[in-house]
């Protein structure tokens, strides 16, 4: 934001189909935040073109930004990112609010969510008496409740233990299996290995785009 | 945006929140509060200002004879001045164009005695006109009238507290007292809304008192009305004229400042009159200035309260919240706030004022009150700021990228 650009992304050319788990790898400050964060519309490009589901996505004002993000996107959180004061089910019911759904329905709703990601009689209760693997199933449910295009998911693992982000990543191969796009930006190469293709990042430039054999999770789980 | 679902969303949030929600509700509520009785102190000081010189006519002037300090035309100085009945008929005559009525007076203490019940009482001795320059009201029977002056009768008019005090439940009227060893028939009953002393006095004609001194036509003072039509500059010029007058007749020095006092009720009255209204303008001043700190006081708050959201504010705008909605939310839950406890503010000052009342007399407050347009309008000037304090830093908020709220700790 300063008067000094910083070029973080230096020519990336990538395209992702329906269905696909992708693993966008690198180290820090190899740009894989910042292109998760574009393509998550939470961060404007400042050059180049992303189309969306058929729709370019440019020059949006926040209030467009704010209906796409709402209809097109889910996001997990490496930090969860939960209302702290509103209990589990009002926190996956929220997206719905935004999309205008009516009260009795949106409960409806997140109470399904919650019973895909286990935690139906966590559902009155707040994120601080959650543990942090429960937290994040959470927020995947949140993420789910929109029903949205695609799942992006920042280091969706990386405040878990192994154990712990096993399980939210069988969660997530499930989902995968249920025909939903997801990507996922994680600098851990066994939770890369999870995914069915590999983005490498390195300098802001992609290094290494590989389809891999998905490792189950369940097995570690 | 006034959906019940947008409603619903608010009072969760301000449910959840309630040290936030207190303390904005808190200052908004104190803020009026103060207002409300401030104000409300300062119209009773004018309450009672009105009412000191309320329960006397206001067009009137007081003339009291003095002493001379200056020798002049002959006469050595530290002469006694003394009125008498020509100074009356005197003042009538030439000053007719400004004058409405003249009434001696001539105050004497005396004992005064009915069957076994004896007490000290002022008299005055007065002529019919005195009533309209006391405003005393007449409970019963009448007062003294031009017969009574012409025929020197021994009749007397009593305060209430003087009959309640010699005739207990007795009804007065047509008895006789005996005052400082004369028979007085009472012919009247007042009342007078000046408080107690002044319905412990005694009327008599001046006429009789006189008689009774040895047939003298000495008097005491004047009371001199003017009519009402000459305003403050006609009463403050028959000021003059009766001054000079008074100093001409009695050969007093135009330099002499104690030959002669003339107490002018008007001008008292436009002094005290401006003296209250500079209290009021100073305490709307502090009134106003509260309200001012109570504008402040919310606007801290919602700078804060918008701050520690930052966070939950990137959140709901990652889910989907539009600019609008993170506005309208945050401006919905400030308004709602401030409304409810800004008429709470308000109607609690409003019956502190009232349950004050009498209470505050001896601060020189009478019936504190402030009018409701008055307090109302304070109240939606809060509320109108405290939208405008919570919508600058909302809209900063809703228009901050979430990535950069969702990064704040």
């Amino acid at each position: 934001m300063g008067s000094n650009s910083l070029h973080v992304l230096k020519g990336i050319n990538f395209s992702v189909e329906e269905g696909e788990l992708v693993a966008i790898m690198g180290s820090s400050g190899s740009g894989k935040s910042t292109l998760l964060n574009i393509l998550g519309m939470l961060d404007v490009l400042d050059e180049g073109s992303y189309t969306l589901d058929g729709v370019p996505i440019k020059n949006l004002n926040e209030t467009k930004a704010a209906q796409y993000r709402n209809k097109f996107l889910g996001f997990v959180f490496q930090s969860f990112n939960l209302i702290n004061y509103k209990s589990a089910m009002e926190n996956v019911a929220l997206p719905l609010y935004y999309q205008k759904v009516g009260r009795k329905e949106r409960q409806e709703k997140a109470l399904k969510y919650l019973e895909q990601v286990g935690l139906r009689e966590w559902a009155d209760h707040l994120p601080s008496e959650l543990s942090g693997g429960q937290k994040q199933r959470v927020a995947i449910a949140r993420a789910m409740a929109a029903e949205p295009k695609v799942l992006l998911a920042d280091e969706p693992t990386g405040a878990l233990d192994s154990t712990t982000s096993y399980e939210v990543m069988d969660l997530i191969q499930k989902i995968n299996d249920a025909g939903n796009t997801i990507l996922i930006v994680t600098h851990e190469p066994d939770i890369a290995d999870m995914c069915k293709r590999i983005v490498h990042l390195k300098d802001g430039v992609i290094v290494e785009d590989k389809k891999i054999t998905q490792v189950r999770a369940s097995q570690y789980v | 945006m006034f959906s019940r679902d947008n409603w619903k969303e608010i009072f969760e949030t301000i449910q959840k929140n309630k040290l936030r929600t207190f303390l904005s509700g808190f200052t908004v509520s104190l803020g009026i509060l103060i207002f409300v009785v401030l104000f409300g102190m300062g119209n009773g000081l004018i309450n009672t200002f009105n009412e000191f010189f309320g329960d006397d006519a206001t067009n009137v002037l007081y003339v009291f004879p003095g002493r001379t300090t200056i020798p002049y035309k002959g006469y050595k100085s530290n002469r006694v001045i003394e009125f008498d009945n020509s100074d009356l008929r005197d003042i009538e005559k030439n000053l007719a164009l400004f004058v409405e009525y003249t009434t001696p007076r001539i105050s004497r203490s005396a004992l005064v005695k009915y069957k076994n019940e004896s007490n000290n009482y002022s008299t005055r001795a007065v002529g019919p006109a005195h009533q309209d320059a006391e405003k005393t009201i007449i409970m019963k029977g009448r007062f003294l009238n031009k017969a009574d002056i012409k025929n020197r009768t021994k009749y007397v008019v009593i305060g209430r507290l003087v009959e309640q005090d010699l005739f207990g439940t007795e009804n007065s009227i047509g008895k006789y007292i005996d005052v400082a060893g004369s028979a007085f028939m009472v012919i009247g009953v007042f009342q007078d809304e000046g408080g107690d002393n002044e319905e412990r006095l005694i009327y008599m004609p001046y006429t009789t008192r006189q008689l009774i001194e040895k047939n003298t036509d000495k008097i005491d003072q004047l009371i001199v009305a003017f009519k009402p039509e000459i305003g403050y500059t006609g009463a403050m010029a028959l000021d003059r004229s009766l001054d000079k007058f008074f100093k001409e007749k009695k050969y007093i020095s135009p330099d002499d400042q104690s030959g002669i006092f003339i107490r002018n009720v008007a001008d008292q009255l436009k002094q005290n009159q401006q003296f209250a209204r500079v209290l009021q303008l100073i305490v709307g001043f502090v009134a106003f200035g509260t309200i001012i700190a109570g504008i402040i006081g919310i606007s801290n708050i919602m700078v804060f309260v918008v701050k520690e959201r930052t966070k939950e504010l990137g959140i709901r705008k990652a889910l989907g919240a539009t600019p609008r909605s993170v506005i309208g939310s945050i401006l919905l839950e400030s308004v709602f706030i401030t409304t409810i406890s800004g008429f709470i503010g308000m109607l609690l000052g409003m019956a502190i004022l009232n349950s004050l009342g009498e209470k505050l007399k001896d601060y020189f407050i009478t019936n504190p009150y402030i009018d409701s347009t008055m307090a109302i309008s304070a109240t939606v000037l809060l509320i109108l700021f405290g939208a405008l304090a919570g919508y600058i830093p909302a809209k900063r908020a809703a228009e901050i990228k979430p990535i950069v709220a969702l990064r704040d700790e």
